[in-house]
């Protein structure tokens, strides 16, 4: 039965602790006001717009309200499900909509976004089967064992052009193929869930948003391929998703999507979970074999491919998430459908979870060859507090920094390589003129020093000299040579470590040398940090648009601040331990950190 | 500084149930040591020695594994475990400052338990909460859009 109203809670990462107790209030009000079978509130998965949350949209009529709390909700429903009027000053508020009632999809945020892989994230409950198989769940796996044999199966996803999503964007359809073509008792398909790029999120917010939609895509690779059993490889880190990935199993097996006999076609096929051990590696499929086995996650030589030996010795088709979720809805809209979106040799979409300086901290989806500009500035809203846009890092830790002048590049797998980037996972860092690429590049390099596994020298003792230099500048002992023994070791590093995980990571090292120089020259010959962010490097002052609150002053923790109220203050840089205790508490951002000269620079450029 | 394991014989009777349905499925070592962590909050030498026994996987390299991996460990942890997101999205937006806030207050560094067992500093992988970068957390509570302040006035909370 169709309820008249219903209402959808975000249940997103960050939304979630917030949204069970408004979902509960507006189940206190439904039930004292005996609209049980008249109003609907459940929680959904992530709605993308994770800066703002949590968020609720009331259908009919798509209204969405953010940053609403539980003392909202009984406003909410006396107004809007009582008397259909909307709380105009709750409604979300883009920086481009403003004071304007519209409905979800007219939002600039959601306007420009082509949603395929999340096109049930935060429209059904994540908890129900009968909410995706309403929304044609289940259909695409029905029509392929029905009607299709294993080869058109594959032959229709090759057509697709569909590439993987986990980085090396490798045309899916041809890695079936292989699967497919090597002969054995028995084939694993395998879906990698570990998704350990830093800032990337999309993978976390499909299993928690849309999990059955994962289990379809695993099921029709196994029937392509002739495999029976699938491992789905997630961090533990994601706690929530392997609890609805457990419920969703548990409905597909009771109503026979799953396990034997599946649509009465004689296919059998059954999803196991496997949990990661907060190991980056294991997001390289051989490692990530080499993890479900029982083994230290290290990778292994290939070939022989996954696709001949992967998984117990058996072949092997390993495929990200997000490719998974592509995978139904190119069989119930064909793939000349999905091959018509995106670029020629990029077709899709591609979801990115935009993070750092930017206003619209959050999920999207766009179809390939959207700029990063409008992906930044446009549906991102650009920076915040008016700084200024310095760069953008794609790829994590095998990624690169994107400049300004790039920025009108169409985003595709061949393009962000030809900038020095990658694709990645999708994790997008936009960074202003507060953030020090020397000590991002210090950062990543920091990450894969952690995380890699060891195996091949020039990977575990070849990235820790490089860190050992990076620290060296960010503490003004580095000199002009120390970047030329960078720029060999990177290359070394590159072409020497068996693994992706070694060959891309000097990639944030080599494309911060090329593209700002001028900041690692600045810390090794004048001794001073741009951004004001490496600590031995930089002095707290107070500007001249001081108000003389005295804030910083009471709150010093050493007593360095002086100054009488209403008037400018002063730090006595003997005293100052550099905590920071007074600028992530100053009214005014009257207290900077960056040397002169390079605040001129930045105040020019706004 | 040690804090001592709580291994009871309660505890190792659901270990043995655990690793009697791991031992039917390909791979049971990393479920199994999933189990232990989770039962004992830590895998230490003895236990890795039952494992062994029952899933017939030597010692060295059942400690290798355990050692691997960041989410086992071989010493307990403290009674709060604070943890400090180091993705990229929190690190531009000043979780380094943040850690080096919680170290300094705690007098530890990453991976370390305090004198009194009260607190472990972890740093930790992204969490995909990067909507409210930076992030900490304590005891699996997330504090988004964290401050050094913040930070500061949490912990003392948590000291009383």
């Amino acid at each position: 039965m169709l309820d008249r109203m219903h209402i959808l809670i975000c249940g997103g990462p960050d939304c979630k602790d917030k949204s069970i107790p408004i979902r509960d209030a507006f189940k206190a009000n439904i039930k004292k006001h005996h609209l049980e079978n008249e109003v609907s509130a459940v929680i959904t998965g992530c709605f993308g717009l994770c800066a703002l949350g949590p968020h609720i949209l009331i259908y009919p009529g798509e209204i969405l309200y953010s940053g609403v709390s539980e003392e909202n909700i009984q406003e909410i429903f006396e107004e809007h499900v009582m008397k259909n009027n909307p709380v105009e000053r709750l409604l979300y508020r883009g920086k481009f909509d403003r004071m304007k009632l519209k409905n979800r999809s007219e939002l600039t945020f959601f306007a420009q976004q082509e949603r395929i892989v999340l096109r049930n994230c935060g429209t059904i409950n994540p908890l129900d089967i009968n909410e995706y198989i309403g929304r044609d769940g289940y259909m695409a796996l029905a029509k392929v064992l029905t009607e299709m044999t294993p080869e058109e199966v594959i032959s229709e996803v090759k057509k697709s052009g569909l590439r993987g999503r986990g980085g090396g964007g490798f045309p899916t359809g041809l890695k079936w193929e292989f699967a497919k073509k090597s002969i054995s008792d028995e084939k694993y398909v395998v879906c990698n869930a570990d998704e350990g790029d830093p800032g990337a999120f999309m993978d976390r917010a499909v299993l928690e948003g849309d999990p059955h939609t994962v289990l379809e895509a695993m099921a029709i690779c196994g029937y392509a391929i002739g495999s029976h059993t699938g491992y789905i490889y997630i961090r533990a880190e994601y706690p929530v998703a392997v609890e609805r990935l457990e419920i969703a199993i548990g409905q597909a097996k009771k109503l026979g999507l799953l396990g034997k006999n599946i649509f009465e076609s004689g296919f059998d096929f059954d999803i196991e979970i496997r949990l990661g051990a907060g190991a980056f590696v294991c997001g390289e499929e051989t490692a990530l074999m080499a993890s479900i086995e029982g083994e230290r996650g290290m990778p292994r030589k290939k070939p022989p491919f996954p696709a001949v030996k992967g998984l117990f010795g058996k072949p092997t088709n390993v495929n990200n998430v997000e490719t998974f979720a592509n995978i139904p809805p190119i069989f119930l809209k064909g793939a000349d459908w999905f091959k018509s979106i995106g670029t020629e040799k990029s077709s899709g979409t591609k979801v990115f979870a935009l993070g750092g300086k930017i206003a619209n901290t959050g999920l999207l989806e766009v179809p390939m060859g959207t700029t990063l500009r409008e992906v930044i500035f446009d549906i991102g809203g650009g920076i915040p507090n008016n700084k200024k846009f310095k760069a953008v890092q794609t790829g994590g830790p095998s990624g690169g920094c994107i400049t300004e002048e790039m920025l009108d590049t169409p985003i595709d797998f061949d393009n962000l390589i030809a900038l020095g980037s990658m694709m990645g996972s999708g994790g997008m860092i936009v960074m202003d003129e507060d953030t020090c690429m020397v000590d991002v590049a210090r950062f990543y390099l920091e990450f894969t020093v952690d995380e890699s596994c060891g195996k091949c020298t020039p990977c575990r003792e070849g990235t820790k000299r490089m860190l050992d230099i990076l620290n060296r500048i960010c503490q003004g002992r580095g000199n002009l040579d120390d970047l030329n023994i960078l720029e060999r070791l990177a290359r070394i590093i590159k072409n020497s470590s068996l693994c992706g995980l070694g060959q891309t990571a000097p990639n944030p090292v080599l494309s911060t040398l090329k593209y700002f120089k001028d900041e690692y020259i600045a810390h090794v010959t004048d001794k001073v940090c741009p951004a004001g962010v490496c600590s031995k490097l930089t002095k707290y002052v107070i500007l001249d648009n001081c108000i003389g609150c005295t804030k910083c002053a009471k709150n010093c923790p050493v007593g360095a601040i002086t100054g009488n109220v209403k008037e400018k203050h002063k730090i006595n840089s003997k005293l100052c331990t550099k905590c920071g205790v007074c600028k992530s508490i100053c009214p005014v951002e009257a207290i900077s950190t960056k040397p002169e000269k390079w605040r001129a620079i930045y105040a020019k450029a706004n | 500084m040690e804090t001592k394991v709580d291994i009871t014989n309660e505890k190792i009777d659901l270990l043995y149930a655990e690793m009697e349905k791991h031992k039917q499925k390909s791979g049971p070592l990393m479920p199994t040591l999933h189990s232990a962590q989770r039962i004992f909050g830590c895998i230490p030498i003895e236990i890795q020695k039952i494992i062994s026994k029952e899933l017939d996987i030597s010692v060295a390299r059942i400690n290798g594994v355990v050692t691997f991996y960041g989410h086992f460990s071989v010493v307990p942890k403290g009674k709060n475990i604070i943890s400090v997101c180091l993705g990229t999205a929190c690190y531009v937006k000043g979780s380094g400052g943040i850690l080096d806030t919680v170290s300094h207050e705690l007098k530890i560094s990453v991976g370390e338990t305090t004198d009194d067992g009260l607190f472990t500093l972890e740093g930790t992988r992204c969490i995909g909460a990067c909507g409210l970068a930076p992030v900490f957390m304590i005891n699996g509570e997330v504090y988004g859009n964290a401050s050094v302040q913040m930070v500061k006035d949490i912990i003392a909370k948590y000291k009383t």
